[in-house]
């Protein structure tokens, strides 16, 4: 078996320490450990992380292909030191059978850049209508245990209600998109001042606060387990911090883009920053980086959401919504949330990878970095300073909001079970 | 050269929104139509002034007044027009609006004039670099009609100063009242922002429903209550309401709505005597606006129809660089008004 020897990495920003791989695992970790004919990294002044894990990533493969596929959107979460996603369940056709959820979950296992956990849609052709067979997407070979049916709405507070429970079943969690579908007809971007000067259709806060507040509630009266997905408002912060504090079953992520863009810059015009659920104001970019900071806000989760170039390329109201998130998301993380000082590394590794893997329960991802665990690990290189250009993504799509921005950091390896996905900041 | 519009370094060289706009690039727009207003009084009515320019007219939203205006207009100025009705052509069976502006900056035009649905999408032509034209606004989804402003500005300052005793002067200390569906109306957001930038002031009446959330950051007055504004009044722009919109549960009904914010006799009897009343078209008679008050000597619709004209005349005279053409004056008002006057004449004596 191979083995590497990480050398005076900073584990989870804290000492710096030797760390030996050893096959699949971490053989240990220490000070002056012998190198004993393992590949060395020398990884002064780097910080070792544990492997990162997406709750919410769109690989887009079954259906459209011509915007990621597993592949194409493993081969991104690899440069962003990430070793697991979660798929979401909007493809074509929708996962919301044991087939294709085993068809995404096979196409993961090939791929080999990292694991993928399939999602299962919580209702038939994501309509709301009808429960999908949770129970066998979760006896699948896939072992389904996050449901959603992001992109929409699971409206109908019976249908949400009985999701709830009959997970339960079997500890699965439903992930809600928050949006309630009639106070978001025709919306367009953040409902306020700059939408009422833009002309654009309004999305206003409370359509996605409102469905947060009933959720809650249903799922402390049914005692089951909910994950709010990229809460994007102050006023879904407070919600999701109340429903923590009666002891609630209640989880929450927000993504890269809401801990830093604003509608501001919507007065472009440009598709690049139109995403679902809107960028929104500079108060709630701050109520969010706060509570990921203390822990109401549970993770990072990128929503990573591909388009082809033609989906961008045109006016706002034709174009479609999402940005790619993988490759960008520990940068952003860094600039917006250590180097505010609002969290250590050891926050990040809790906030992107411990907590969105036990929300998940996926076993073997978001496990410490000590002797005998899984071997899953990223080492970035905070000191690094770059512009972003997505001509070197390893997406199959190029919508970043962030081309051109500077961002600080870089991750330099990752490591899948012991294997180097990226070496020297380039995908193996 | 200095930027026209100077309001907006982005959008410079093409009319995007009023709210690019400085009150000298107003003034002078509106001063320069008040040239070309003249000029509709002659027997020719022809300016040679942008012979040998192609403007093409780019419709992706039915509006034939809108057009004909413009058109009108460009044939005024001796341009070559087309019309690309984009409803219904190859636009609608899923080709973009970025491939239709390369087809046309490869036909070589030099200035398009776009009506779209999408808000924004004209400021996108301008600015994404799929087109060099000049680009003017002819209406935007729910955004902007900057000439529908200045149509309406020009209309205000003849009718309340005077069409000679306007020159170069514009609406300080007017009071503008502006009723109806503000949410949805880009007529609204134009001229909020023009009117304040003219010096007037303005204020917006409409059921709460109907007003956007926000507007309390725009420069004006809001007020639900038309009764207690009409007679602080020197202009009340009434607004179309569509029917449909009950169905949103905007308003109860249309006679609800008639009577609390429509305008009949009794109600434009509270107006100072000057007040006129202003309606971009078209009207729906016995919803915002009675026959009676539409008919009556105080409103100006058929006057804003004539005034568009002599408005987007002067916009293209002055983005296409109009005065090289007629003699190479000056780009100041009273040079362009000068230089438009004689060519006038020129056009006379060539076209006999
Ligand atoms: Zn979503």
């Amino acid at each position: 078996m191979s083995k590497t020897l990480i050398r005076g990495a900073k584990v989870l920003g804290d000492r710096a320490l030797d760390v030996l791989i050893d096959g699949e695992t971490v053989a240990a970790v220490g000070t002056g450990l012998d190198a004993d004919g393992a590949r060395v990294v020398e990884a002064d002044g780097q910080i070792l992380l544990p492997g990162l894990v997406d709750l919410h990533t769109h690989l887009r493969e079954p259906g459209r292909e011509d915007s990621e596929t597993v592949l194409t959107g493993t081969r991104a979460a690899a440069s962003g030191g990430y070793t697991a996603v979660h798929a979401m369940a909007n493809t074509f056709p929708v996962a919301d059978t044991a087939g294709v959820v085993e068809q995404v979950w096979r196409l993961g296992r090939e791929s080999g850049h990292c694991d993928v956990q399939p999602v299962g849609a919580v209702t038939v052709g994501l309509e709301g209508k009808q429960l999908a067979e949770l129970g066998a997407m979760h006896e699948s070979a896939a072992s389904v245990r996050v449901f959603s049916d992001d992109g929409k709405c699971v409206d109908d507070a019976v249908i949400m209600r009985r999701a709830l429970e009959y997970v339960k079943a079997f500890d699965g969690v439903i992930a809600q998109h928050a949006q309630e579908p009639r106070l978001t007809e025709g919306a367009q971007m953040n409902e306020g001042t700059v939408s009422a000067e833009l002309g654009l259709g309004g999305w206003p806060a409370v359509a996605e606060e409102s469905i947060i507040a009933r959720d809650v509630l249903l799922a402390a009266h049914v005692g089951s387990r909910l994950h709010v997905c990229h809460l994007s408002t102050a006023g879904s912060v407070e919600i999701v911090r109340w429903a923590k504090s009666k002891g609630w079953n209640v989880t929450a992520e927000v993504t890269p883009h809401h801990l830093l863009l604003t509608d501001e810059l919507v007065r472009s015009y440009d598709p690049v920053y139109k995403v679902n659920p809107p960028l929104r104001t500079e108060a709630d970019v701050r109520a969010l980086r706060e509570a990921l900071a203390d822990g109401t806000i549970d993770c990072v989760a990128t929503d990573h959401a591909p388009h082809p170039h033609e989906d961008k390329d045109c006016e706002w109201g034709a174009a479609a919504m999402g940005m790619v998130g993988l490759e960008t998301a520990l940068s952003v993380v860094q600039h917006t949330m250590v180097e505010t000082g609002l969290l250590d590394w050891a926050g990040v590794a809790d906030r992107m990878s411990f907590r969105p893997a036990a929300i998940g329960r996926l076993a073997g991802q978001g496990r410490p970095v000590s002797a005998g665990e899984p071997a899953n690990l990223t080492l970035v290189d905070p000191a690094y300073r770059g512009t972003v250009d997505s001509a070197g993504f390893a997406s199959r799509s190029r919508n970043t909001p962030y081309q051109g921005r500077e961002l600080p950091g870089r991750v330099t390896h990752t490591f899948l079970r012991g294997r180097a996905t990226v070496m020297d900041g380039k995908l193996v | 050269m200095p930027l026209f519009p100077g309001g907006n370094p982005r959008t410079s060289g093409h009319l995007i929104s009023a709210a690019d706009l400085t009150r000298d690039d107003a003034v002078r727009i509106l001063d320069t139509a008040e040239e070309m207003a003249r000029l509709a009084d002659r027997p020719i009515k022809k300016l040679p002034a942008l012979r040998g320019r192609t403007i093409v007219n780019l419709f992706f939203e039915d509006s034939t007044r809108t057009r004909i205006s413009f058109e009108a207009a460009e044939k005024r100025l001796s341009a070559d027009v087309i019309n690309f009705a984009a409803k219904g052509s190859s636009v609608s069976k899923g080709e973009s609006l970025k491939d239709t502006a390369q087809t046309l900056e490869a036909m070589g035009v030099d200035a398009v004039v776009i009506r779209h649905g999408a808000s924004g999408a004209p400021y996108r032509l301008a600015t994404s670099g799929w087109i060099d034209a000049a680009v003017v606004n002819a209406g935007d989804g729910t955004h902007q009609h900057p000439t529908q402003a200045l149509l309406d500005a020009f209309t205000m300052r003849r009718r309340l100063i005077g069409p000679d005793a306007g020159l170069g002067r514009d609406l300080a200390g007017r009071r503008i009242t502006i009723v109806g569906d503000i949410l949805h109306s880009r007529v609204a957001r134009s001229n909020v922002d023009l009117l304040n930038t003219l010096g007037a002031q303005v204020t917006l009446v409409a059921p709460p429903t109907l007003l956007p959330v926000g507007v309390e950051g725009w420069p004006c007055e809001v007020s639900y209550d038309l009764d207690a504004v009409l007679p602080k009044s020197d202009a009340v722009m009434m607004l179309r309401v569509q029917r449909e919109r009950m169905n949103a549960a905007f308003f109860p009904t249309e006679r609800e709505y008639s009577r609390r914010y429509g305008l009949d006799v009794q109600r434009m009897e509270r107006m100072p005597e000057h007040a006129v009343v202003m309606h971009p078209g078209p009207m729906v008679r016995g919803m915002e606006i009675t026959a009676e008050v539409a008919d009556s000597g105080r409103c100006t619709v058929t006057e804003q129809v004539a005034n568009g004209v002599s408005i987007r005349m002067a916009v293209l005279y002055l983005l296409l660089g109009g005065s090289e053409h007629a003699g190479g004056s000056g780009n100041t008002a009273t040079g362009t008004a000068e230089t438009a006057a004689t060519t006038g004449t020129a056009a006379r004596t060539e076209e006999k």
